[in-house]
């Protein structure tokens, strides 16, 4: 099984070909090719997981070329923590597959969105075998491709143009940091390899500055993908594209993959106690910054998207606070219950055509599947008892409490209430109440979309037993098979860590069910009571407007003088150098008149000329 | 005899030869133009006699050479006006400001 794992990014780029092939027929059933070679990746995924979870893995490389002595490899790897990420990349990817399938019913270029699905897909299950840094970049940066293409789908929106752009723009900020740190890693270590690179870690051959500086480079790239602060405001904006894309490629696989590149970097990383902070930093400001603008949103996507970010401040978190298992975990939790509630707000999109959360409500009882599989994704999510998302979050704040992280623990726990509050909130307005807008053609959506979310509906609620202090921790004994020593063994801290995160995401609920569905507290009285700040959040902290103020200004003004420049400098040189011959050329042509009378003058004048220099000078012989 | 000095022909030449020159460039009738050329080498012809009697090693060869010079001036003169009149009769002009050809 682990020998064909390398066919498993081959078959969705096999669906991309046969899609694009296809792409100018009619008919819908070209979707299977898709939902069927994914389906196949899936199977196949499977197959390796249970193979590595039986204590196998493999890793198979050749040489690519060479540089000098040093060779280039290409290869793929399987390893404890490729393994799962295959299982959830092609578990999401193959229900995307099937939901879109009803999702995009009746769109122009259905076979073409399969064919992008496709082309991520591959990608993102490439990036996940590659054995090395330079395949994971290359790969990296055909997620962002795919990425890209799929938030533009619609691309005669202009929104949807800009955000695709914006996205495209933003991560790439981030992949020159990562590129910068793998050139450095290549030079001090000499090679892309994992192993090598690992293995030059321990060996100390790398000083200590350098590994800090390598490991924040790559840090940097995984900010820029998994948009966190301050490059998280292409993710929100990513939206533009169709849901099934959001739940794909911006809740569960490719926004993961910054984390799953700090994961694979782990070692590089636990070798510096500085880039470890800056990770859990990072995480902890990210999580409750993205949560706090979650609040206000009126865009039920919006919501999604900031909430994302928010939940992937907390994998971060983890990872720097020494909690790899803990990010790992939330990464697989979170891509079930966030895919689920972004296909489950595709549904209700689907089913009242908005996004405006102010248009909806009542739909408890038009939406009989979308309404309880949102709340199961609402309440996995909130960090309610026995739902996954409980015990993955349970466990970031444990290990951020024993990592010694007070202040961020703090701040997470704070964050969880919120999350628990804008979730709810979002439930409330949505499903809850008297429906606000034209809800005359509302129904629930067919079941090849409520099929894959009944499935995650399942996972959601599941998934968390993969590691509990109760059942067993099979998730942490899996990972310690892989290349990262997992340095504390687990990290279950004080007892009444459970019960400050339960509390908080019941009071984050509570709350909601007062404002938004009892009525008791009127709707705006924190708005009212602190104006300022609550403007300032509805207005996500005006990152926005802020980057617009120094960059695209900055970069606007400094192109204005290049045009200026441009103008004025180098066409007021070649206005010059053409006046000039044209000047010339025009006293050649009156010379050149024709006459030989005038010729002669002019040979006459010639000779008189070159006379007086010869008397004047002496010859030729002086 | 060797009165005259051998700087009096030169500057005889000289201004003989100035003259025609002078004529050739701004004259607009091609006849006078012709004619100027004409005055231009006899100009030489002047030059080559007066050398030929006042050089280091005085001898005939200058007169002959004049003679030879004189004749086929003749002869270019009557193939120039045979060319002169040949242009007339196709141009019916003699204006050397109008013989632009090669500027075309």
């Amino acid at each position: 099984m682990l020998q064909n794992s390398w066919l498993i990014p081959l078959f969705p780029l096999l669906s991309f070909v046969l899609l694009l092939i296809f792409r100018k027929s009619k008919g819908e059933g070209t979707a299977w090719i898709g939902v069927l070679l994914t389906g196949l990746s899936l199977i196949l995924s499977l197959g390796v997981w249970i193979a590595v979870w039986q204590g196998d893995g493999i890793k198979v490389e050749g040489t690519w070329f060479e540089i000098g002595e040093r060779a280039i490899t290409i290869g793929y790897e399987v390893n404890p923590l490729n393994a799962l990420m295959l299982v959830i990349v092609s578990l999401v990817s193959f229900l995307v597959h099937l939901y879109s399938k009803g999702y995009m019913h009746g769109d122009e270029r259905f076979p073409v969105f399969f064919a992008y699905l496709g082309l991520f897909s591959f990608a993102m299950l490439g990036l996940v075998l590659s054995p090395n840094l330079l395949q994971l970049y290359m790969f990296w940066e055909l997620v962002g491709l795919g990425s890209f293409l799929l938030i533009g789908f619609y691309y005669f929106k202009s929104e949807a143009k800009a955000a695709a752009k914006k996205a495209f723009v933003m991560t790439r900020i981030g992949d020159v940091g990562l590129f910068i740190g793998m050139v450095l890693l290549f030079w001090q270590v000499g090679s892309f390899e994992y192993d090598e690179i690992f293995a030059s870690v321990r060996n100390g051959d790398i000083s200590s500055g350098m590994l800090t500086l390598t490991a924040l480079c790559i840090f940097v790239g995984a900010i820029g993908k998994s948009g966190q602060l301050p490059l998280h405001t292409w993710l929100p904006d990513a939206m533009e594209g169709p849901t099934p894309v959001s739940a794909l490629i911006h809740a569960a696989t490719m926004v993961a993959a910054g984390v799953y590149l700090v994961a694979a970097m782990y070692p590089l990383f636990q070798a510096s106690e500085t880039a470890l902070t800056v990770v859990a930093v990072v995480g902890g400001v990210t999580a409750i910054f993205a949560a706090s603008i979650g609040l206000m949103q009126k865009d039920i996507k919006r919501v999604l998207a900031y909430s994302t970010v928010s939940q992937l401040g907390y994998m971060m978190l983890a990872l720097g606070a020494s909690g790899y298992v803990a990010g790992i975990f939330h990464l697989t939790t979170h891509a079930f219950f966030k895919a689920l509630l972004f296909l489950a707000a595709g549904s209700v999109i689907h089913a009242v055509h908005t996004q405006n959360i102010d248009e909806m409500g009542g739909l408890w009882k038009k939406l009989r599947l979308t309404g309880p599989l949102f709340l199961i994704g609402a309440l996995a999510i909130s960090g309610v008892p026995l739902l996954s998302g409980f015990f993955s979050k349970d466990e970031i704040l444990a290990s951020t409490y024993a990592d010694g992280r007070y202040g961020l623990f703090w701040l997470a726990v704070v964050a969880a209430f919120m999350t628990a509050f804008y979730m709810f909130r979002l439930f409330f307005l949505v499903f809850t109440g008297k429906p606000r807008g034209d809800q005359s053609g509302v129904h629930e959506s067919p079941s090849v979309m409520t099929l894959p979310m009944i499935v995650l509906g399942v996972l959601a609620i599941v998934a968390g037993y993969l590691n509990t202090a109760w059942f067993g921790t099979f998730l942490t004994d899996f990972l310690a098979g892989g290349p990262v020593e997992l340095a504390h063994g687990d990290h279950h801290g004080p007892s009444w860590i459970p019960i400050v995160a339960t509390a908080a995401s019941f009071l984050g609920i509570g709350l909601a069910y007062l404002i938004y569905k009892k009525g008791t507290l009127s709707r705006d009285w924190i708005t009212r009571s602190l104006p300022g700040l609550s403007n300032v959040i509805y207005n996500k902290w005006y990152v926005d407007e802020g980057y617009d103020a120094t960059f695209v200004k900055g970069t606007k003004g400094l192109s204005k003088l290049g045009v200026l420049f441009d103008k004025y400098i180098v066409d007021g040189l070649v206005a010059a150098v053409v006046s000039g011959v044209q000047g010339l050329s025009k006293v050649g042509s009156r010379i050149q008149n024709g006459q030989v009378q005038t010729y002669g003058t002019f040979a006459i004048f010639g000779i008189v000329i070159l006379l007086l220099i010869v008397a004047l000078t002496g010859g030729y012989f002086t | 005899m060797s009165s005259v000095p051998l700087a009096a022909y030169l500057t005889l030449a000289l201004i003989l030869f100035c003259i025609g020159l002078f004529g050739a460039l701004t004259k607009r009738n091609a006849v006078i133009v012709l004619i100027s050329i004409e005055l231009m080498l006899n100009a030489v012809n002047i030059n080559l006699v007066a050398f030929a009697k006042y050089s280091i090693n005085p001898g005939l060869t200058g007169q002959i050479f004049s003679l030879f010079t004189i004749t086929v001036a003749a002869a270019e003169a009557a193939v120039g006006l045979a060319i002169l009149i040949a242009l007339y009769r196709n141009r019916q002009t003699v204006n050397v400001d109008e013989m632009d050809t090669m500027k075309r």
